[in-house]
């Protein structure tokens, strides 16, 4: 069991920051993020992407941003549980809270902070009405453990570059047959993975099948063929084992609406006071929350991170008097 | 101010008749959340998440589609000839009358 002060749900910049002013309170954190490395959006969606309105940076790149607090937050030394979503949360007889992930991982606290961004990245599912009937019955969204494709036939969909990588690498004498679906003839992704593919396609050695569509799953228990609308040869029918559709990530609230938080529009209802929800001890912070005049912008997450970490000591500690220490008369380490 | 008139069409069917200003670097992402109509525009604008999927139908030259929007396409479901990203439509003058549908969630 993980045992902190203020467990943080979501490693995007709000929730890094929010390790560096707990810091200076002598909090310690631990974070927990679905995604298998911190930064949120900043490091899944738009690493390269400038952002112009943080203080001080006229501009600086999502994936620095996230590099600059992890050096910031560094002195403080936090806890990551990376890779692994945050399913439950209940209070013990002692009024802390455990936390526990989708990999059973235990955490304890007297303090959440849910900085989750916009929830949980969660693979895209494609619309077809009995997929789920085949989830992991044949149908994979995510390649945990190639090992588990050899001897097999495997049907990948998607243009980026996972599924280019994965084709390629399934191709390589794991699986005993490869087809590659793409909805369009061109393929994004790094232009050597894109000539390696279509170099395997010329050698028949795997089957590339672009302006094609996935349109439907069949099979007894277990997938065993799909049905693709393609745009030159109509319907077909293509026997199979697996199907691994690859296309992208998309954020879902996820479990923390099961949380008994009050919720509006997606986000968490808070009090500007301290970003508390309405369950004591919990508070929320960054894209997460709302309230009368909320504005999504990371600079507005860290103020926030900031005045709820005050609140969040006053709770670990009622009896204590907090002064506020400006980090130019002690520097860092003196805390 | 300079406005145009731009309609769109929800998820139920239900027509939105909406005053789009053209001189605020608005785009219809922007202009469907301001309308509080159902569209998330998860990534901010950036092309990078699909959610302001749109059809659009009617008959407007509307700027090609950037790489950028090809590929976010891509990735996107109920994708038809009509597709666009709402985020990359931007108001301007020669959009009067623009009609567009929101594409279901997916």
């Amino acid at each position: 069991m993980i045992q902190t002060d203020i467990l943080i749900i979501g490693a995007g910049p709000c929730g890094l920051f929010t390790v560096f002013e707990a810091g200076l309170l002598k909090l310690r954190c631990h974070l927990i993020d679905a995604l298998p490395q911190a930064g949120g959006q900043c490091s899944e969606i738009y690493p390269k992407k400038p952002i112009y309105d943080i203080p001080a940076y006229p501009s600086i790149l999502a994936g620095e941003l996230v590099d600059k607090l992890m050096e910031q937050a560094e002195p403080f030394k936090p806890g990551f549980t990376l890779g692994e979503r945050a399913e439950t949360i209940v209070k013990d007889e002692e009024d802390q809270f455990i936390v526990t992930t989708s990999r059973g991982t235990i955490h304890r606290a007297p303090v959440i902070a849910i900085a989750g961004g916009l929830g949980c990245f969660e693979p895209r599912k494609p619309p077809i009405d009995n997929l789920s009937n085949y989830e992991d019955r044949g149908v994979e969204y995510i390649i945990k453990d190639p090992e588990f494709y050899r001897g097999k036939r495997v049907v990948i969909s998607g243009g980026g570059d996972s599924a280019l990588d994965w084709t390629i690498f399934l191709a390589d004498g794991v699986a005993s047959e490869v087809t590659l679906i793409h909805r369009r003839e061109g393929f994004r992704g790094h232009l050597d993975s894109v000539q390696k593919v279509m170099d395997l396609a010329e050698q028949g050695r795997i089957r590339l099948l672009t302006n094609a569509e996935v349109m439907g799953v069949d099979g007894e228990g277990q997938l065993q063929r799909l049905t693709i609308d393609h745009q030159q040869q109509g319907e077909l029918v293509l026997e199979t084992d697996h199907w691994i559709p690859l296309f992208g990530l998309s954020p879902k609230l996820g479990p923390i609406a099961d949380w008994n938080l009050n919720i509006s529009k997606n986000a968490v209802e808070v009090d500007t006071f301290d970003y508390s929800t309405n369950v004591p001890g919990i508070y929320a912070i960054g894209d997460i929350n709302t309230y009368p005049g909320k504005l999504k912008l990371i600079l507005c997450g860290f103020h926030e991170a900031t005045l709820m970490v005050q609140s969040a000591f006053k709770r670990i500690y009622p009896d204590k008097n907090l002064v506020l220490k400006y980090t130019t008369v002690n520097g860092v380490s003196g805390f | 101010m300079s406005m145009i008139k731009v309609t769109v069409i929800d998820r139920e069917g239900e027509a939105h008749e909406l005053d789009a200003p053209t001189d605020m670097g608005m785009n219809m992402m922007e202009l469907c959340k301001s309308a509080e109509l159902p569209v998330e525009g998860t990534c901010g604008g950036m092309a990078m998440c699909a959610s302001c999927h749109m059809y659009v139908k009617s008959h407007h030259d509307l700027p090609e589609k950037s790489g950028d929007e090809e590929d976010m396409l891509d990735e996107a479901f109920h994708v038809t000839g009509e597709s666009r990203l709402g985020c990359q439509i931007h108001l301007a003058e020669d959009l009067e009358g623009l009609v567009v549908q929101l594409a279901p969630v997916g």
